[in-house]
């Protein structure tokens, strides 16, 4: 049997079935693979040994630089650049400041957030190998696949499919990288 | 890392509860495909006819407001019904109107995702869709208020002819950044929420050959191909989002109130403002949920997915944030009495028997007495009448802010300076219009876009449970 290119595709048909699989290829070993899956399983990361996301630390800091700007640039308007005399009130208070900060947090902890999630997943993804897969349509429907990729220092041919079989994947294809 | 099992109480093994069933959220034991294919559906079949009509009919209304913008822009902002003393009068009342109703949505995409009510997922779509077009029809009013709206871009902190910033101690100006931040990240949960549904759209399309709308929703998509630890990393966003949408909303309202409650007038100055408005917001934006959900149900027959828990859980929460409206009602009263202010006692009395007396009992009425009818299972199980109760609920918050303003504005602390707001027909077409404004980017939305989130949805299904019946350990 020729080396595939890109890895290995096996279907499940239910979450039970995808979560034990992924629980079987974790402990074998592997560390390149992934599930795609129609929505998010619940527990499945954890099946997966997958580390728990690091998108709050991004989010953290768009929200420091979000407050740091909202109340820099109040500082910088209203009590350096142009002071404004209202009521004899001080140039400038944090506390005034605090309301436009607060929104300005919150919308670079939103911005980071999703610009962070999308690095992370890589997204815009103009390509991916499963593509090539006819029945990967159904992984956003209602079909479940595991996939083991040719990169992985533990990937066999034989072993892995082997492998694949024994957890109960069926339709176990090679994709073309 | 696994999840840990929670600790079993011994006890629990002598006294053996029972074990209550939780209300399906997708009835008739309903397959992943199943609602794929529903929702799917909607956005695939050909145009239905009633949708040809309903968008001709909300175009035409929505005429009226850019009618009515374009002859006071062009004219001056005399043709509306501003009169010292009131110059806060109808565009402030309609801007407050729907950036409340805007406020159900997050609420039921943020606030109930992070209490982990998993009833959210089929209306929340539908229901972010309203917050946004609901945040567009508030924006016109302030915006075109200003009067010289070719200077609106002065409320932002932009380098001007004169070399002047914004005045930053304003609630005002706070009021330019929370709603535009409101709209920008409603606008930004929404797509992220739908960036799944969108992936299922775009293989669907692209199976049944349609080259063109494949790569349109391929477009949006990004590239989403449900892998598991792409997931991981969005479930993750998407609870943050959750959790700092939810101070945003509390927030956006609370300085919405502050517009009226760091000012001096009698009727507005007072601390009760942010958690009475909060809570009238979410009271007029369930009702509006309300509104369009039902119809919506009975026109696509989703019935197993709005179920009638759904519409039991909308209608108390609307019969619970009416309660906190009704509550504040009465002890405004009663810090107006306790205060011992004349102005503040006068102004109440003034709201109840003065010459805006109707419009207070139509509100009275609307919010305080038409929500308790929510009490009765019969009529939460009445889909037309929860409809119509809806509508009083939408018409009596409008009023609540008509109060608020005029009356509190006509007649405030000298009698020579009283005076009687009427708007002219130029605030009503523009108010009106706004209606169609609203309903053709919501009718745009349910032809083109998934109404319910298809992935959350799946979620809650309980074949959705790796664990249900597995036996797993």
């Amino acid at each position: 049997m020729p080396e595939p290119k890109y890895g290995l595709i096996a279907t499940f048909a239910t979450t039970a079935e995808i979560y034990h699989a992924a629980e079987a290829v974790r402990d074998a070993g592997y560390r390149n693979w992934d599930c795609i899956t129609p929505m998010p399983v619940h527990g499945l990361d954890g099946a997966m040994g997958v580390r728990r996301s690091i998108v709050p630390r991004i989010s953290l800091a768009g929200g420091i630089t979000g407050f740091c700007t909202g109340m820099s640039m109040i500082f910088y308007m209203n009590g350096f650049d142009y002071r404004l005399t209202v009521g004899g009130k001080p140039f400038f208070s944090p506390l005034y400041a605090f309301p436009v900060s607060y929104e300005l947090t919150i919308l670079f902890t939103a911005f980071a957030t999703i610009g962070g999630m999308f690095f992370l997943n890589g997204l815009t993804k103009l390509y991916h190998p499963v593509l090539k897969y006819e029945n990967i349509r159904r992984g956003m429907d209602d079909l479940f696949f595991l996939v083991i990729e040719a990169s992985d220092p533990r990937f066999h041919a034989i072993n892995t499919r082997a492998l694949l079989e024994e957890i109960g994947g069926r339709d176990i294809t090679e994709l073309e990288a | 890392m696994a999840h840990a099992e929670p600790a079993v109480p011994a006890i629990l093994a002598d006294v053996k509860p029972a074990v209550l069933p939780r209300p399906a959220l997708v009835e008739n034991h309903r397959s992943f495909a199943w609602i794929t294919e529903k929702i799917c559906g909607i956005v695939e079949g050909k145009t239905p006819v009633w949708w040809w009509w309903c968008f001709a009919v909300a175009c035409f209304i929505a005429c009226f407001t850019v009618a009515g913008i374009s002859y006071a822009v062009a004219v001056g902002i005399g043709v509306w019904g501003h009169r010292t003393p009131v110059n806060w009068g109808w565009p402030i009342v309609n801007f407050v109107f729907w950036i409340g109703i805007g406020h159900a949505g997050t609420l039921i995409s943020a606030i109930l995702c992070l209490l982990r009510q998993k009833w959210r997922t089929s209306i929340n779509r539908a229901a972010e869709a309203m917050t946004i077009f609901a945040v567009v029809c508030a924006g016109i009013f302030p915006v075109f208020h200003v009067g010289r709206v070719w200077y609106a871009w002065f409320l932002f902190p932009l380098p001007n002819s004169n070399y002047i910033w914004p005045q930053f101690r304003s609630p005002l100006e706070w009021d330019v950044f929370a709603v535009s931040t409101y709209g920008t990240v409603s606008v930004l949960f929404w797509y992220v929420g739908m960036i799944p549904d969108l992936a299922t759209l775009r293989d669907r399309f692209a199976s049944v050959g349609k080259k063109f709308r494949a790569r349109l929703y391929g477009f949006f998509a990004m590239g989403w191909r449900g892998s598991a630890r792409g997931w991981s990393n969005y479930e993750m966003a998407y609870l943050i989002l959750a959790g700092i949408a939810t101070p945003l909303v509390l927030s956006v309202h609370t300085i919405v109130s502050f517009d009226f409650a760091v000012s001096l007038i009698p009727g507005w100055h007072t601390t009760i403002f942010p958690p009475y408005f909060v809570a009238g917001a979410i009271f007029s934006g369930f009702g509006m949920v309300l509104t369009l959900m039902l119809p919506l149900r009975a026109i696509y027959k989703l019935e197993d997915l709005i179920t009638q828990y759904h519409i039991d859980c909308m209608c108390k929460i609307t019969l619970a944030t009416g309660s906190m409206v009704g509550y504040a009602y009465a002890m405004e009263f009663f810090i107006a009495w306790y205060s011992a202010n004349p102005y503040e006692g006068f102004t109440f009395i003034n709201r109840a028997f003065g010459p805006y007396a109707w419009a207070y009992w139509i509100m009275i009425s609307c919010n305080v007495i038409t929500p308790q009818l929510f009490w009765f299972k019969s009529v939460r199980r009445n889909t037309t009448l929860v409809w119509v109760l809806s509508l009083f609920v939408n018409l009596g918050m409008w009023f609540e802010r008509f109060v608020i303003i005029c009356t509190s504005l006509t007649r405030d602390f000298l009698p020579s300076s009283w005076g009687y707001f009427s708007p002219t027909v130029v605030d009503i077409f523009t108010f009106f219009g706004t209606f169609g404004v609203f309903s053709v980017l919501f009718l745009l939305f349910i032809r083109f876009l998934p109404v319910m989130a298809i992935a959350e949805l799946k979620a809650v299904t309980p074949q959705a449970d790796p664990h249900a019946g597995a036996g797993h350990s």
